[in-house]
This record gives structure tokens, sequence and C-alpha cells, in this order.
């Protein structure tokens, strides 16, 4: 019995064997892009030099979180990453449903093609360029943007060297790129509710904002908590590359998060400290895949929705 | 057509304004960006453009032309864009196919080999690390080879071939005496058309759009591609004015001629994905959607 069941399965991995040997190259790919990093994390635990390499440096333990955490600059850091992406999902996330349900109501289906059209244009612009276009429009001696905002204020207002106008270009700026682009999922749900159900309740006399409270936020809600899970799992992971770029010396003291910092010890330093960096970095993996486990946990319990 | 209470007509009025400011806030600050890079360049400094160009000129254009960095940034973009995409495509067929059979002996195993790497990283300096190890630095290939394997493009094609594409064809051409390989290339890829135009589109876009990886790999200031370039130009303000092949009589003008440029690069290089996209927006609803459902 048993023997015969044992060959059956080598008999069924012999006749995949083309399906193995196509995945030869993307699972070899993986084990070298991301699992290997993983293993080279280990420096976050050692003193890394480089004559000794990833694998001979001395182990020193938990030295580097405990340097990292004791350290003047973590709080900021953590309340600045924290605020950050807070403030920047409680933005964009509402706003992209809002997006989607108004556009739902839209009478003229030409002119919500054209909204559409335009609203997911701006999420195929580049980082540096979006920067690029804020500096260009908010310059307050060229830009037409910025002459308005320093003809208000009488004086010449650069918004981009004050540490209390980063929080919201940092947020705003996302927003514009992105809350069309995030409403799709949101319209296609939409989408797919029954006719019949909104006909019935035209019947019975309901408006469209309790159509709106009754049937459309309801089918919402299963996409919104996945979509709740996934962002809480990237908490501490911030906008990275729109951070380093709009970051100057006058803004640092909102502008430094987790992400930016690891970078500045672990490589753009003139002296880097691999090991330091990596554990930073290490310690933001951490924290986010322990929240996101605990969130979906949670998300399960209360709600059918999960992300597993 | 069905006939609207007041309260119902009240709120349609209020949330077609409502959309109409949306649209004029997203559509300015593009249109403001199009319309000074071909105005003239007094006219953009002094703040003079406001609706339509003023003083038309196409100087900033040609700026652009006689600006060797940027021209060979565009090219060195586009080669990227190119072979990164065609890469990816590849791995991503090789990885999503298999994964879509129900009948790939030990596929939870591999399937939770690719998904645990979406939720956990090694970070940013052992993948320095490595690519430094490997050798990859200060050429091309370090942006290119590991950009290509993508998991979640994978996990999209494979939900892709198992919701889309029916299993009586697979198994018609199974008694056809097809092998998986063949199957794969005359028959699978070719019905998942609307998947590989979407994950075309997102992997072009993402390659043309990128700078950080270029930031941390390359050095050499003749690969760097057309973002890398832009950061110095947009972010970092540094401007090599005797790039210009211009005759240029004045600092005032010199600095006139910088803001001009600017506008007329982020319009140059935006150009090409703007100009692809509308042709792609309708896949975008079915890759998104496919990518939501569980696999």
């Amino acid at each position: 019995m048993m023997k015969t069941s044992t060959k059956k399965q080598l008999s069924k991995i012999a006749r995949a064997y083309q399906l193995y040997l196509m995945l030869l190259i993307p699972v070899a790919m993986v084990f070298i892009f991301c699992y290997y990093p993983m293993y080279g994390a280990q420096i976050a635990f050692k003193k890394y030099n480089i004559v000794d390499g990833v694998f001979g440096s001395p182990w020193v333990g938990l030295m580097w979180l405990e340097n990292f955490v004791s350290g003047k600059m973590f709080l900021e850091l953590l309340g600045n990453t924290l605020i950050l992406n807070l403030y920047s999902l409680s933005m964009g996330f509402p706003l992209s449903i809002i997006l989607a349900i108004s556009l739902n109501y839209l009478t003229s289906v030409a002119y919500k093609k054209v909204i559409q059209m335009v609203s997911y244009a701006p999420y195929f612009i580049s980082v540096v360029v979006m920067v690029g276009i804020m500096y260009s429009l908010f310059n307050p001696l060229y830009g037409v943007l910025g002459q308005v905002l320093s003809k208000i204020a009488g004086y010449p207002v650069d918004i981009f060297l004050s540490e209390s106008s980063f929080r919201h270009i940092f947020v705003w700026s996302g927003v514009w790129q992105g809350v069309g682009y995030g409403s799709i999922m949101y319209i296609s749900v939409l989408a797919s509710v029954s006719p019949e159900l909104h006909e019935a309740a035209i019947i019975d006399g309901a408006t469209i904002m309790k159509r709106i409270i009754h049937i459309d936020i309801p089918t919402l809600m299963p996409t919104v908590v996945v979509m709740m899970i996934l962002n809480t799992g990237g908490l501490l992971n911030t906008g990275f590359e729109k951070v380093l770029l709009l970051q100057n010396s006058l803004n640092l003291s909102t502008s430094e998060v987790i992400d930016t910092y690891s970078y500045k010890v672990g490589l753009a330093s003139s002296m880097p400290n691999y090991s330091s960096g990596t554990m930073i970095g290490l310690f933001k993996s951490i924290v986010c895949f322990v929240l996101l486990l605990i969130v979906n946990k949670v998300a399960q319990k209360i709600s059918d929705s999960s992300l597993w | 057509m069905i006939k609207h209470s007041k309260k119902d007509r009240i709120f349609l009025v209020v949330n077609t304004s409502i959309l109409t400011l949306f649209l004029l806030i997203v559509f300015y600050p593009m249109w403001l960006v199009l319309i000074s890079s071909f105005s003239d360049p007094n006219a953009v400094t002094a703040g003079k453009v406001i609706i339509f160009p003023v003083g038309f000129s196409l100087e900033g254009y040609k700026a652009i032309l006689s600006y060797k960095m940027i021209v060979r940034g565009f090219m060195n973009s586009l080669v990227l864009m190119v072979l990164g995409t065609v890469f990816c495509l590849i791995v991503t067929a090789l990885g999503g196919y298999p994964l879509s059979r129900s009948d790939l002996p030990g596929k939870k195993y591999i399937m939770f080999i690719f998904t645990f790497t979406m939720y956990f990283g090694g970070g940013m300096i052992p993948y320095f690390l490595l690519i430094r190890d490997l050798h990859l630095m200060n050429t091309i290939w370090a942006l290119v080879v590991p950009s290509a394997l993508n998991v979640w493009n994978i996990i999209l094609m494979k939900t892709y071939f198992q919701t889309s594409v029916p299993d009586e064809i697979f198994q018609a051409a199974r008694v056809d005496g097809c092998s998986d390989i063949v199957y794969l290339v005359r028959i699978g890829l070719p019905l998942a058309k609307p998947i590989i135009a979407v994950l075309s589109l997102f992997t072009a876009v993402g390659m043309w759009n990128s700078y950080f990886n270029a930031l941390l790999f390359l050095n050499d200031t003749e690969l760097f591609p057309l973002q890398l370039v832009l950061r110095d130009i947009l972010v970092v303000n540094a401007t090599n004015t005797t790039e210009f092949n211009l005759d240029v009589e004045s600092i005032k003008r010199q600095q006139e001629m910088v803001a001009l440029l600017k506008y007329s690069v982020i319009v140059a290089s935006s150009a090409p994905l703007m100009i692809l996209y509308p042709f792609v927006q309708k896949y975008f609803v079915k890759g998104i959607m496919v990518g939501s459902l569980k696999g």
C-alpha cells in the first residue's frame, strides 16, 4: 500500500519535471535576492568589518539595537515616522473611497471617464519629477504658486525650507498623486453591486445618501478592511524616496524618519556603519511584521475579512 | 430616466461641483507645467504664465537637446526600461504558470517561499552588500537583474491563469500530447495578453521612474538613468549652465533658462508614459482586480 502511494507520488513529480524546470529561475532568484539578504542581515548582530566580511565579523549581540533605542534620536524618529504615516493614511485612504463613491453617482458617463483618466495620470509621474514640479511651482521667485503665497504673506515664502510645512507637502503631494489611482479598486467593487439592490431601494424611497450608507459602504467594507491591514503592515515604511528628496537641513526635525536615518547611518555617511544601519532597518521590518500579524488576527476576529 | 427627489437633485449638483473642483486641482499643476515649458522664459519667471502659454517658444526643448547628460540619461533609461521589462516578464511567466497548476506537487511550499518575501525582507544594506559581492556595482545589471524578480507580479500571473484561462483548454492540449513548455509559449501566454499588458506597463513605469537603486549602485555618470540626471537638475539644483550650447549673455537670462529648462525637462521625461498610459488604461481595472483575488 505504502509503496504504491510513494511510487504514485514520485511519478507525479517526474511528470511535472517541466514545471520544476520553469520554476528553477524564479526560485533561484528569490533565494539570491530575497533570502540571502535576510541571511546577510545577521550583520545587525555583529561588528562588521571589511576584512572579515559578513560571516567572519565578531558577534556583538544586541549592541546596535540598544544603541539605537537608547540614542537621543530614537523617539523623534519614531514619532516622525508614525505621524507622517498616520497623517498620510488618514487623508489618502478615506479620500480614495469618497472619490470612488462620488464618481459612482456622476450622471454623465463621459464626464466620469474624463475625471478618471485625468486623476490616474499623476500616478505615473516619478517621485523625482513630482518633487521637481513642486519646487518649480512653489519657488518664491519664479514659481506661479510660490509668488501667490509670497504675495499673501508679504514676504518671499519658501515652503520647502520650513519644518512645519514638510508633512503637509509630503502628504498632500501624495494625495494628489495617488487618490485617483487608489480609487480604482473601490470603483470596480462598487460596479459589482447588483443594480436591483439600488432599484429596490429607490422604490422604497431611499435617497442617494441613504443608499450610500446602506448599500455602498457595506459593499466596500471587506476591501477596506484588507487595505487597512496591508497599510498597517507598512506603518513604519515611509515613502522613503520622496522623503529623501524633500529633505534638507532646515526641515530635518520633522523629515528625518527611520528609513532615511538607516540609510544615512548605513550607507550615505562618509564612515558608513553597515551593522548599525542594518539593525535599524531590521528593527523596522520586525515591528511592521508583528503589527501586520496582530492587525490581521484582530480583523479576523471582528470581521470576516483577513489576508490569510 | 429616473426621477430624482429634491434631496437627490441637490446631492447630484453638489457632487458634480465637487468633482469638477477635484478635476481642476488634479489637472491644473500638470497643465501649468506644460504651458510653462512652451512659454517665453521671461514670462515664466515673471509669473505671467497662468492659463495659456505666453510668447510661445521652444527654447527649453532646444536646451534639452543640447544638454548631453539629459540625452544620454534618456537613452540609458530607455535601455533599462526595455531590458527590465522583458526580463521581468520572462521570470514572471516562468514563475506564474507552474504555480497556477493544481497538479504541481509541493505547490504549497513553493508558494510560501515566494509569499513570505512580500512581508519580510533583509533590508537595504544587506542587499547593497549582496550586489557589491556579486560584482554588479556600477553596471546596469545591478538595476536590471534583481528587478526581474517581482513576487507580486508572479502571483498576479498565477491568479490570472487560474481564473481566466479555462482548464479545459489545458486538458485538451494535454490529450494532444502538448508539453508544458509548448503549452505555455503557444497557448498560455497568448491567452494572458491582458495581464501581460498590465504587468508590462507597471514594470516599464517602475523602471523608467526609479532613481534610488541607480543612486546606490552607479557611480559612473555615463550610466546614469534619466531620473538621476533629473534629480540633479530639479532637486539638487546643480544645473551645469556651460552645458547649454547657447549664446547666453547675462546671468539673469541664464537663470531664466534654467527655470524654463526645468519645466521642459519635466514634460519631456513624463511624456513617454503619459502618451502610453491611455492605451493601457482599459486593462487597469482587470489587473488590479485580479490582484485583489486571493490565490
